[in-house]
């Protein structure tokens, strides 16, 4: 089915098509190169790659406005720089340097920008559901006409407190679309190995009488028009929804997943690669639409190379944190100089 | 002045901060329709409707996360654990998502949020009903913890509570809820206790007993019957506030006494007087005149059995051998 002609996508401009091609182009050099510092032990602990689920949180992302709200698991960077976060803070976590987006006190699973209505980055899996939860309750408590976006893997489905969330989510009418990111894999672990499902995950959501849907994650124009429905329903009627966007990722679960080609085929990530890759398919397709030459394609990718090569040098050359910052941003009141703040011990070093 | 019972101290530091701050909502399981299972919330939905008193489902986690959720975007929720034991199946919650998010975020977010219920033993209800978390999540940065023990600690800690930016877990306790105790009059304007002012309770010079939540009742006890029958002089200090501590009034009373004996409903293994214990052999060292002792509950699961789970548990007259085994 073509979702080219959709509500949400016929009014999009060549030039808006565009930029979520430069978006997702630039989360892929911006991983790829990261990998790169990674191997040459530039940043220390996991590195989630999002390699080959690009077109989801572009898509979605795509369609928040002013009142909606997005949060995620681990596997983060591209919904970061979906929302509008800079590389240089990006890279500069990852490095672990005071000029990152958390300070260097969250690194690669904890990218945060709450001025971009982003809530993380959360590194506990399905720890992340009742959050997203909790901004949908929020806006509806304060009579905004916004949603919140809560992202999951697939591995997620299977934790208690993702369920608890359905069906606070149903039951006190929140607007909140739960996405489950499926690539196939919670770990290494596949989703035949790991979810009891009859036909697909989503349709857990019927349990808890909430709308869902399946949705293919290769397709930018789909995953806009399918995840704008639920965001609809979540604005006006204020109805949760469940959505499985199915989709691929090329890389292990961590940089540190040893096993990563051998719980799948070679031909099975060759597959994706050569006839799903959604940044591919996306090229090609405004190519075919006429707002693309290869050639420029190729220079956007250029592009996103040199503002990559930007970030770790800022990243680089950005000092550590520094002992004395430990402390800080544990507690507002203490970090605010407050009355509160200053009764009373807080830490407890000697 | 007036006396209050414990439970409606906290009730009326509900309400009146229902009444201070839109944002302000209380959540929980039972808290509106039923009234509260331990009546803490009487009457509140009636008086402020569904959109600010809730009753959520079992769902300790799910709510609880909502409300950590809710408050990154300025709501202010008060959540009743019905019983602090019920923390474990929140755990991931209450001390990754509203401990750890602020830091993670390199102080972006704060989590306003209040987390309140009973938390002790002595009810006869067995170990999974039974725990007294307070030390364990003390332990943990990013968090504060209170442990009221009167009436009017347990209104003006609750009020403090609800207006501190940071997250707040109040221990109340089952035992202290029927208890009356004075309590100023709402004429007299806001009552607020600040977090990290321990008070003392009764002056003394002999040796220091210090403790928080319902073991300062049995403090007070047993500083009774040492000055009637051994004419000994025990001070009494309430914590009230586990962390932010106050470590000045720890130190100026064991340096007035120059003896002290902890008491502490929670097990001896890392409970709250192992630290006040070591701060204390830090701070205070020189002017110990005898090792710092302790009375926690014995160290099992929680017994059962109404004919020895006292015994378990702190009680005066374990305080006052204690205190004898080192005056």
């Amino acid at each position: 089915m073509d979702f080219s002609s959709s509500p949400v996508n016929r009014g999009l401009s060549p030039q808006d098509k565009i930029d979520f091609y430069r978006t997702m182009v630039r989360i892929r050099r911006f991983e790829h190169l990261a990998l790169g510092q990674y191997q040459k032990d530039k940043m220390g602990g996991f590195l989630h790659l999002y390699i080959g689920q690009e077109s989801v949180a572009v898509g979605a992302v795509s369609l928040m406005g002013e009142h909606d709200h997005v949060i995620t698991a681990y596997r983060d960077h591209g919904h970061a720089l979906a929302v509008g976060m800079i590389m240089d803070e990006c890279m500069a976590e990852l490095f672990g340097k005071v000029t990152g987006c958390s300070k260097g006190k969250g690194g690669s699973m904890h990218f945060f920008a709450p001025d971009k209505n982003f809530w993380g980055g959360h590194g506990i899996v399905a720890g992340q559901t009742p959050l997203g939860l909790g901004l949908g309750y929020a806006l509806k408590y304060q009579g905004l006409p916004g949603c919140a976006l809560c992202f999951l893997g697939d591995g997620a489905i299977n934790q208690g407190v993702f369920h608890e969330s359905l069906n606070i989510a149903s039951l006190f009418e929140i607007p909140v679309v739960y996405i489950i990111e499926n690539n196939g894999y919670s770990m290494g672990t596949s989703q035949t190995r790991s979810s009891a499902y009859r036909d697909c995950l989503a349709q857990r959501a019927e349990a808890y009488n909430m709308a869902w849907d399946l949705v293919n994650g290769e397709d930018l124009y789909e995953v806009r028009a399918k995840t704008h429905i639920a965001m609809e329903r979540a604005r006006k009627e204020h109805r949760p929804s469940l959505l499985e966007i199915q989709t691929y990722r090329y890389y292990g679960h961590s940089v540190a997943d040893a096993n990563a080609d051998k719980y799948r085929t070679p031909e099975e990530i060759g597959r994706y690669k050569t006839y799903h890759d959604p940044i591919r398919l996306w090229e090609r397709r405004l190519i075919e639409e006429g707002h693309l030459t290869a050639e420029e394609a190729k220079a956007l990718e250029k592009e996103a190379t040199k503002e990559t090569a930007k970030a770790i040098k800022f990243a680089e050359s950005s000092l550590p944190p520094t002992v004395d910052d430990i402390l800080h941003d544990v507690y507002w009141e203490v970090d605010e100089d407050t009355e509160a703040g200053n009764t009373g011990r807080h830490f407890f070093n000697d | 002045m007036r006396e209050l019972l414990y439970r409606h101290a906290l009730r009326e530091a509900l309400d009146e901060e229902l009444a201070h701050d839109e944002n302000v909502v209380l959540l929980g399981e039972e808290v509106a329709e039923y009234n509260g299972a331990y009546k803490v919330t009487e009457g509140l939905w009636d008086k402020w409707g569904s959109k600010r008193v809730v009753d959520t489902p079992i769902s300790e986690a799910g709510f609880i996360g909502m409300g950590v959720g809710a408050s990154m975007l300025g709501v202010r929720p008060v959540m009743e654990l019905m019983f602090w034991s019920f923390h474990s199946v929140a755990f991931d919650q209450l001390v990754n998502n509203a401990g750890c998010v602020r830091y993670m975020a390199g102080g972006k977010i704060n989590v306003p949020i209040v987390v309140r219920g009973p938390a002790n033993g002595g009810t006869n209800v067995g170990a999974t009903h039974s725990h007294c978390p307070e030390g364990l999540f003390a332990a943990f940065p990013g968090l504060k913890v209170c442990a009221p023990a009167t009436p009017a600690d347990a209104k003006g800690l609750m009020k403090s509570a609800i207006r501190d930016n940071d997250p707040v877990f109040i221990m109340e306790n089952t035992k202290l809820y029927g208890n009356m105790g004075e309590v100023p009059d709402v004429g007299e304007g806001d009552f607020l206790i600040p977090l990290g002012k321990a008070e003392v309770k009764r002056e003394g010079s002999d040796i220091s007993l210090i403790a928080h939540g319902r073991s300062v009742l049995h403090c007070l006890e047993a500083a009774e019957t040492l000055k009637k029958d051994h004419n000994i002089s025990a001070e009494v200090l309430d914590l009230r506030s586990i962390r932010p501590l106050d470590q000045e009034a720890i130190i100026e009373s064991v340096v007035k006494t120059n003896r002290a004996v902890l008491v502490d409903e929670s097990k001896p293994f890392n409970g709250v007087s192992s630290q006040i214990a070591t701060l204390i052999q830090e701070h205070a060292f020189d002017h110990l005149d005898a090792p710092v002792k302790r009375v926690c509950s014995i160290d099992a699961p929680a017994i059962y059995s109404h004919h020895v789970e006292d015994e378990q548990l702190p009680n005066a007259r374990r305080v006052v051998e204690q205190v004898l085994s080192i005056a």
